[in-house]
């Protein structure tokens, strides 16, 4: 499944009350290494079945940014629930982000 | 059999891949994380002859392209260790078997290096960060220390200056190694305090950073400062422990190497920030990657 773009106005409907994890990618496009990561996280969305994945820009959601403390990018949240359960920060390969989504 | 193994996907790997491909040698690069290496954090690019502005990332992806055009392949696994064989040939042990090759270049480059302090770990990303251009954003209106005496925390305790209310910059000596006239700029600001002799003894805070402990390295005295963010700029470490027992380190770690990227062991080659050198810069790894797959190449005849 193909990575949705996530703003203030869905994030409710489309993470927090998910039924299926949700993971969240954090990025903007002045950060390189989120450039690196960013076709990484297609990958996993387009092989694992049974998760959702977004992403925020920063840039233009900073108060996503803000309610969920990101002082890093790009950032990675797995969301369970509503809560987030999982989370990293910086480059990392796609077997860790895979691992992230194992329970 | 490849020809020529590549570990490490920066700015010197990639180079040595294309002269590798244009000498006709087949060419593997080993990567553990992203291609790219240190320059992908860099935003802009404006000391590269030829090219006068471009991002670290539209120039690290250039030389991935112009690498993989060539015909170089490249693989994301993590290398832990070489061995040289009785015929000259070289076996690359990685965290996903064996690979074989007649020459290995050692491109490792180099990582920023850790205070090594307790719970440093835990909190970066969480309020500890070690790149101002790249996190800085996030400190709007806060308060925050930058920690080194080099241009690298001249630089970034500028930056941050211009948007956070508060900088300390905490320096070990009383003197800095950065430019005097960038020193001398960053004094004349009003919101930019400097804390010498002093070192970071404890990051303080539950999940994220709230504050530091600092230590006067003359008199003892400790006092807490409270922080959102601390900016770490203390430089730069070579990552080459799984390479010890097949080319000598210096005592930083660094592989010994001079301007011809041999090492002591033959058919074994290092090129960029992670050999001794006095300068390291991108063209400097530029051309390291050329020297070392040259005479890469003259190994594999």
């Amino acid at each position: 499944m193909a990575a949705i773009t996530l703003t203030m106005d869905n994030f409710e409907a489309e993470v927090l009350k998910s039924s299926e994890p949700v993971l969240v990618d954090f990025w903007a496009p002045w950060c390189g290494p989120c450039k690196m990561l960013s076709p990484v996280v297609d990958q996993v969305a387009d092989s694992m079945e049974g998760v959702k994945i977004g992403k925020v820009n920063v840039d233009e959601q900073e108060e996503l940014a803000d309610k969920y403390g990101i002082m890093s990018i790009p950032a990675l949240k797995v969301f369970k629930d509503g809560e987030v359960v999982k989370e990293s920060t910086g480059f990392i390969p796609k077997e860790s982000i895979e691992a992230m989504l194992r329970f | 059999m490849n020809d020529i193994i590549i570990i490490g996907a920066g700015t010197a790997g990639l180079s040595a891949a294309i002269y590798a491909r244009r000498a006709g040698k087949k060419a593997l690069i080993l990567e553990a994380l992203s291609y790219g290496g240190q320059i992908i954090n860099t935003p802009e690019v404006e000391n590269y002859p030829g090219i006068k502005n471009i991002s670290g990332f539209d120039f690290a992806t250039g030389l991935y392209e112009q690498a993989a055009d060539l015909g170089a392949e490249i693989e994301y696994v993590r290398v832990t260790g070489i061995e040289s064989n009785a015929d000259g040939s070289k076996t690359v042990h990685t965290t996903d078997g064996d690979r074989e090759c007649k020459a290995v270049i050692i491109a490792t480059g180099a990582k920023n290096r850790p205070l090594g302090i307790e719970r440093e770990e835990e909190l970066t990303g969480s309020g500890v960060s070690y790149c101002a251009t790249c996190d800085g954003a996030f400190y709007k209106k806060k308060s925050v220390a930058v920690n080194g005496g080099g241009n690298t925390a001249i630089e970034d305790a500028g930056f941050l200056s211009n948007f956070c209310s508060k900088v300390y910059v905490i320096h070990r000596r009383d003197e800095f190694r950065a430019d005097v006239h960038e020193v001398e700029k960053l004094k004349a600001k009003e919101n930019v305090e400097f804390i010498l002799d002093s070192e970071v003894t404890a990051l303080l805070g539950d999940d994220e950073l709230t504050g530091i402990e600092v230590t006067n390295k003359k008199t003892g005295e400790k006092k807490e400062l409270e922080i959102s963010g601390l900016f770490i700029a203390i430089g730069q470490m070579p990552d080459n422990t799984a390479f010890a027992s097949v080319v000598d380190l210096d005592e930083k770690g660094y592989i010994i190497g001079k301007e011809d990227c041999l090492t002591n062991t033959p058919g074994v080659f290092t090129a960029g920030d992670c050999r001794t050198k006095a300068v390291r810069q991108l063209t400097t790894a530029a051309a390291d990657g050329a020297v070392a797959a040259l005479a890469a190449a003259a190994y594999c005849g």
